[in-house]
């Protein structure tokens, strides 16, 4: 078992999760792979909405990935850094909003 | 910068590279690839062998204006090969002799810089080939004798095809050294203003662009439509097609990988993306490379690893083209450049 939780190397070993449970993984890849395809929304554009997402949700594989898909497809540094931006301000957002609850149940409870 | 020959580097010497390539950054195979032979023979294409020739490459000399970061000949204002008319007089020849070849690919360092390159377009003309040159742009303002170059391109009918890494100065400046972008854009616009690249235009202009770092080309119509908007947009430039090449793990790129620690990372890359379908469409099984002086290879790439072709007929002034149709194209770990992805060639994806 190796003692640490992330290894770069996994991210490459992603397309065999369906040795344990193949017909899910197999639907999964697919729509993913349909997920990131040209669309309505380019690849392109795609790719910088993934980097975004791969922030605010902090998962490791996936920022290496699309730092290096977004790159290659041509966003520059100083783009790729306003999308993490982006992220960050809606996660900071994100709990700052809830200073309304905080504020609804202190009034509710002060005299 | 100077080129890797002047500082007396080590990959310098292309069997040092093939030894790399090989035998890994430490010759001792801790880094094992698989054999592109053994790719090449689970595609059944094992031993690779060339179609009818179509496409003659000369490399007409190793001197250039511009010393870029990737450049897989290593070609620089230091460079001093460059191909005597005499060489020129045995090429021209060939194309006589040989009516198949169609077209004929002009490539360097910047070809222009060579003394008889206008003499050798001409007669090439006169034999009623297609001409394609491959003009780093740059060369159109390097000196007064060659702004006259969009017109000498034009009288000849030749297609041209330059390079440009991206349609911002960023990443163009970065392979290719500071000032290339607004050089090359002006040499761009030059060429539009006597035709070339223009909508319905028979002057083709044909943009190349490759990757500035270790990462592979994005898709080839993605960047296209994007050239062409930036392009238009900001410079008011137009073009035809864009080309989008793989850089091949060779000379100053070779260089590029090891001293940034991409080497292994990028090799794994490239071999990840090996496509059996680009493979069977490289583009060594339709032409032959000529050096600056007159020994005949399998691509530009083999010339620049020094791997001659694999026959008697190794020489321009021994070309026997049943001889060459005949013969094995010598492959080795660099070709996995060329069939990653939607594949790789001089004029772009081939998938």
């Amino acid at each position: 078992m190796a003692n640490h939780y992330y290894n770069a190397e996994d991210l490459g070993k992603f397309g065999k999760v369906g040795e344990f449970q193949k017909p899910m993984a197999d639907k999964f890849f697919a729509w993913y792979g349909e997920v990131f395809a040209e669309g309505n929304l380019t690849a392109k554009e795609k790719s910088l909405i993934a980097l975004a997402v791969a922030h605010a949700v902090q998962c490791p594989y996936c920022i290496d990935a699309y730092s290096s898909d977004a790159f290659e497809k041509g966003y520059s540094e100083a783009q790729i850094m306003e999308a993490v931006h982006v992220a960050a301000a809606i996660k900071g957002g994100a709990a700052l909003v809830h200073g309304v609850q905080m504020m609804n149940k202190v009034k509710e409870i002060a005299m | 910068m100077k080129s890797l020959k002047a500082q007396h580097h080590i990959l310098a010497n292309s069997s040092q590279q093939i030894e790399i390539l090989e035998h890994g950054i430490n010759h001792d195979d801790a880094f094992k690839l698989v054999p592109f032979q053994q790719q090449l023979e689970s595609s059944g294409l094992f031993p690779l062998t060339p179609r009818a020739l179509e496409i003659f490459q000369v490399n007409i000399g190793k001197m250039c204006n511009q010393v870029c970061k990737h450049c897989h000949v290593d070609a620089g204002p230091d460079r001093k090969e460059i191909m005597t008319k005499a060489t020129m007089q045995q090429c021209l020849n060939v194309l006589a002799a040989n009516p198949s070849i169609k077209t004929v690919d002009l490539t360097g360092g910047a070809p222009e810089l060579n003394p008889d390159f206008r003499w050798f377009v001409s007669e090439i003309k006169k034999l009623d080939k297609h001409i394609i040159v491959r003009c780093n742009l740059t060369i159109i303002l390097a000196n007064k004798k060659y702004n006259d170059l969009p017109e000498f391109f034009k009288q000849h009918r030749i297609e041209v095809v330059s390079s440009l890494p991206f349609y911002s100065k960023d990443r163009t400046d970065r392979q290719r050294g500071d000032g290339v972008f607004e050089d090359s854009i002006r040499a761009l616009q030059m060429l539009n203003a006597v035709g070339y690249g223009l909508e319905g235009s028979e002057l083709k202009l044909n943009l190349v662009y490759n990757p500035a770092g270790a990462f592979l080309p994005a898709s080839q119509t993605a960047l296209e439509n994007e050239f062409k908007l930036a392009l238009k947009k900001d410079f008011d430039i137009s073009f035809h097609s864009l080309f989008a090449i793989t850089n091949l793990p060779i000379s100053r790129f070779l260089d590029y990988l090891l001293q940034s620690g991409n080497y292994e990372k990028y090799m794994e890359k490239l071999i990840a993306a090996y496509n059996p379908v680009a493979a069977a469409n490289v583009m060594c099984r339709n032409t032959l490379s000529i050096s600056w002086d007159g020994f005949i290879y399998d691509c530009d790439f083999n010339q620049m690893l020094d791997m001659k072709v694999d026959c008697t007929s190794r020489h321009i002034s021994q070309f026997n083209a049943e001889i060459l149709d005949k013969r094995n194209i010598l492959v080795n770990q660099h070709c996995y450049g060329c069939t990653a992805g939607a594949g790789s060639s001089c004029g772009g994806a081939v998938t």
